[in-house]
Order: structure tokens, then sequence, then C-alpha cells
């Protein structure tokens, strides 16, 4: 198929020698697609060069529209649709402040779970991205797209083989 | 950068000696003000304060004593509540393990150094000025043939008596600074022997002391602060005073931290550390407006006069007006809103300018507490109150610095030291 993508694989066995493995095939030119590893890695994320998630931002705008939606609610219902007077107050704004609190949130860490679940395209349905699904037992794969660089596949093969590679695979996804 | 220890210089003893005569000058200037009617400020105050002095004089001491011993008492509670919450800091970090604390520890824990001191003001404030300050200490609230009686009162005499209160005070701090000396003099001795043995003791003690602390941080709160208001009450009332209180040790121990590693010492705390102590405090702030609302809500809402009262003292006098709503966005919006980001918690300046701004928001906090109940319509803020607390702070600075520059800041043979230094968030 024409949408076939080539990656070279290669195979770590160990974290330390795959963080610094790493930061020298970057250094070296080579573009690194993805790392699959079973476990978060610490400080992964840094030598990938990753930015940090927005997702924050996102939890802030869900919790914003959490808070505004509470606030409009409760103002509709005991201002028009039934008035009622609590605590001899006929508008006892304060007792806002529970519901508010709670739909903020709500929708706060709703919002953001389902964020990330979009982002990661996480689905009961889906299938797993990993090249090589050892990633999910004891190996870290490194994933590199052989199109997206500018080095030849045997040169590639002996960056990773020269920092510290278990094993190089090639594999065809489409 | 090496330093072991802190070394106390001349000038910091010096500065805060300034300090010191700085609050000197402005307590006898308040207390002068105060004599003369000037109050401090505005005309109109001093007017009406100088009606209630007749009513006032035949109650008890002139209405500048009274306010004299209100200021003295709130600091009393401000700063031994700092110094226990140095305590609680180490313990609950004991306790739970915590690994990223270890080389900042010993900050906190030095506040402890205060209780002693703490004690006796206490005790001193209270001899003197116990009869102004507490409603309940006044013979007549329970003499049912006086026109004064109170059953009310009355029927807390079995827990609110003096004697059972003195007993109390002096039982809470003298076992607060039983548990300190312990887990001081282990902590050091880890520090010439070494091995995990000295860890797990501290861990022990400190597992102890915060079931000590769980009940006397509430009971305590009861007896100093609640029962100056004496008929009114507030289930809520200790976790309310311990979060205030919680909030301040926190800030205090930041700005120590952060006033340390600027000297130069404390090479091993970075912008990772400093983030889990801007946590704490962006935390304990949230927990604090949480309980702030949640005590307010409930009396807001059913509106029975014996507990609204509470709240009426507060909102209907100008004064205690605007610390009522300066309390909220001192203690809760602006550090909400300044420490949301992470970038905030990472830099030296913000965490400043939040810990500055919280302290003098949580003294306002022990203020609203304390000042409406003891003066009542008469309540003031002026020079004599910035003065008094500024002696308070110079004298517990004192304290906690030279005490810090007897001991190593870091222990060095803490078993988390490790672990502390590849502290990565």
């Amino acid at each position: 198929m024409a949408s076939d993508k080539n990656f070279v694989l290669g195979i770590f066995d160990d974290e330390d020698v795959l963080l610094k493995a790493v930061t020298k095939i970057r250094k070296s030119g080579v573009k690194i697609d993805e790392v699959y590893s079973p476990f978060p890695v610490h400080g992964l994320d840094e030598v990938l060069g990753y930015k940090r998630s927005k997702i924050s931002v996102a939890a802030f705008l869900f919790g914003l529209t959490g808070f505004s939606l509470a606030l409009l609610m409760q103002f509709y219902m005991l201002k028009f649709d039934w008035p009622m007077i609590i605590g001899g107050k006929n508008f006892a704004s304060v007792t806002f402040v529970p519901v508010t609190f709670e739909l903020t949130v709500l929708l706060g860490a709703f919002g953001m779970v389902g964020t990330f679940f979009v982002i990661q395209d996480l689905k009961p349905w889906g299938k797993s991205k990993s090249p090589d699904l050892r990633s999910t037992d004891d190996k870290h794969v490194m994933a590199i797209e052989l199109s997206e660089n500018t080095l030849s596949t045997s040169e590639i093969e002996s960056v990773l083989k020269d920092s510290g590679a278990s094993e190089v695979n090639l594999k065809q996804i489409d | 950068m090496t330093e072991e220890k802190y070394i106390f210089t001349p000038k910091t003893k010096k500065n805060l000696v300034m300090l010191a005569v700085a609050g000197v000058i402005a307590v006898v200037l308040g207390i002068v003000l105060m004599q003369s009617g000037g109050h401090g400020h505005g005309d109109a105050h001093g007017a009406e304060a100088a009606a209630h002095g007749a009513e006032a004089a035949a109650h008890g001491s002139a209405v500048w004593l009274k306010r004299v011993m209100a200021g003295l008492w709130i600091n009393n509670v401000f700063f031994i509540g700092v110094a226990l919450i140095g305590l609680f800091f180490w313990s609950f970090n004991y306790a739970a393990q915590a690994g990223w604390s270890a080389p900042i520890l010993r900050i906190p824990m030095a506040f402890s150094n205060w209780l002693p001191l703490g004690l006796i003001l206490m005790l001193v404030v209270f001899f003197v000025g116990g009869h102004d300050i507490f409603h309940w200490t006044h013979e007549g609230l329970y003499d049912k043939a006086s026109p004064e009686y109170d059953p009310i009162i009355d029927g807390k005499k079995e827990y609110l008596n003096t004697p059972f209160f003195l007993i109390r005070m002096v039982v809470y701090v003298v076992v607060w600074y039983l548990f300190a000396k312990k887990m001081q003099s282990l902590s050091l001795k880890e520090d010439l022997e070494g091995g995990h043995s000295y860890w797990h003791k501290i861990r022990v003690y400190a597992a102890l002391f915060l079931v000590f602390f769980g009940i006397t941080s509430s009971t305590s709160a009861w007896d100093w602060v609640m029962s100056i208001d004496t008929h009114w009450f507030s289930t809520l009332f200790g976790w309310y005073s311990m979060s205030s209180w919680l909030v301040s040790g926190v800030a205090m121990t930041i700005l120590l931290v952060v006033y340390l590693k600027e000297k130069g010492y404390l090479p091993m705390v970075n912008s990772n550390h400093l983030h889990d102590l801007g946590k704490f405090l962006f935390g304990f702030s949230i927990f604090w407006a949480y309980l702030w609302v949640s005590q307010f809500l409930l009396y807001y809402y059913a509106n029975i006069p014996e507990e609204v009262v509470y709240y009426w003292e507060r909102w209907e006098n100008g004064l205690y007006h605007g610390f009522w709503f300066l309390n909220i966005i001192l203690n809760f919006v602006l550090p909400f809103l300044v420490l949301m980001t992470r970038d905030s918690k990472r830099h030296n300046i913000f965490l400043k300018m939040v810990c500055v701004i919280v302290l003098a928001g949580h003294w306002i906090d022990f203020y609203l507490g304390v000042e409406p109940g003891v003066m009542k319509e008469n309540g003031g803020f002026g020079f004599y109150e910035i003065g008094i607390t500024m002696i308070y702070l110079s004298a517990f600075l004192f304290i906690v610095l030279n005490s810090l520059s007897k001991i190593r800041l870091v222990p060095k043979n803490h078993p988390m030291l490790q672990e502390s230094e590849h502290h990565h968030i």
C-alpha cells in the first residue's frame, strides 16, 4: 500500500541504556518517531525533546465551563424558575458555593480525562500502536521512520547498534 | 556553597534587633495615640471609643489596655501555632516516609524552639490580661445571685474554668516541646552515628506526636481563640484554626528555605523542592478556604440568631468588615491565582510574595478571631498592632535562626538524602 511506513526498530533491554541512546541518536541527526516502553521511564520525554503537555489548559477551560454552568443553572432555578427563600434571604447566593465547586471539579476532571483519551486515541476497540508487542512486556522499542530521515537504513542500524540496542529490526506498518 | 552550618551573622542579628526596635517605637506611638483617643485611624472612631470608655471602665480595664492585651494574645496564638506547625510538618513528613523533604526538615523543626518562650508569654499575658481577654473568667457569671449570672456559661464551667484551662495549656505546650526535643536529639545522634535505626525511631515518635497533635491542635484552638466568644461555638473551629496555622507554618518554612538558599546554603535544594513546598502552600490555602466556607455557609444558611451573632459582629463593624473581606482575598483568592501555574511555584520571587501575603492574611484571620470578641465595637488596628507583631516576629526569627546556627542545616546521615538529591518533578 502507498501509506505503508517503513520503520527501523531498536530494541533496548535497560532504561538507562535507552536514555543515553536517545540523547546520542538525536545528536547524530536521526529523528526518532516514538519510543514504546512497558513502564514510564523517568526523564524520557525530556531527552526526546517533548514539550510539556497542555492538558492543564484543557482542565482549566473545562473547569471554567463547569463553574459558569453551575452558576447559571442555580441562578436560573432560584431566581426565575422556582424562587425560594432560604435562611430568611430571598436570594441566598453564598449557598451557590458547594454546587459551583462540585461542578467545576466534575467537569474539570471528566474533561481532562476525555481530552486525554481523544488525544491519545484510546478507545475500547482500539489496537495497540506498538510496532513490537514486547514493549508491553520487558523491552523498550524505539521506532525510527525511514522516510523522515535522510540517513540510510544501514547507517541508522549501525547508530542503533552503537548506542546499545540489543537487536535491530526492520518493519513495515500500514 | 558547601556550608554545613548556618552562620548567624552579626548583621542579621542587627537587622532583627532593628526590627524589634522599630516595633517598640510603633507600639509606644500606638499606645500614645490610643490614650489620646486618636485610635490610630480616623477621629470618628476615636469619639466612639471615648463614648464607650466610661462603660468599659466600669466593666474592667480601660479600652486601650484591653486592646494591648488583645494584640499580645493574637501574636501569642499566631506564633505558637507556627512553632507547632514546624513540628507537625516534620512529623507528617516522617510518618509518610517522604524522601524529598529530607534536607529542609530541620528548618521547620527549629520553629519548635519557640514553644518554651511562647508558653511563658501565654501564661504571663493570661495572668495579667486574662480577665480582659476571656469573658468566661468573670466570677459573677457562675454565681446565681449575681446580676451577671449566665446559665449558658455556667453550664460550661466543668471544662472552661481557670485551673483546668491553665493545666491544659501547660500540658499541651510541654508535651509538644518534649516531642520536639526528643526528635531533635535523635536526629542529631543520627548525624554522629548514621544507620537507619534513628530514622525508624523518629518515625515512631512522629506518629505518636501526630495522634497527640490531632486532638490538641483542635482543643487548644477552642481554648485560646473560640472561648473568647464564650456563647458561640463551631464544631469546625479546631480544624479551621489548625489550617490557618498550617498555611502560616508552611509559608514561614518556604520563606526561610528561600532565604537560606539565596544566602548560599542548602545546595541540594532546587526548584523541584520549592515546587513541592509551593504545592503545600497552594493546597493548604484551598483547604483553609474550604473550611472557611464550610463554617460560614451553614451559619449563613440556617440563620439562627445565637449562631449568626458571631459573623454579625464582624460584618456590622466598619473595621472588621474590611478585614473580613481582606481575609478571603489574601488567604484564598491571591494564593489561588498566583500559585496556580507550575512556574510560579518554582521561582523564588512568586513564592516569597505569596508567603508574605498569606502570613499577613492569617495573622488577620486570628485578629478577626480575637479582637471582636475582646473589644466588641471598640476594636482598632493601627501602629500598636503592627508594632507588637514586629517585636514577636523579630523574637521568633531570632530564636529560630539562633537554634539553626548550632546544628547542621542538613541532616548528614538521613537515609532519604540520596532520594532527595534526585528529586525531580
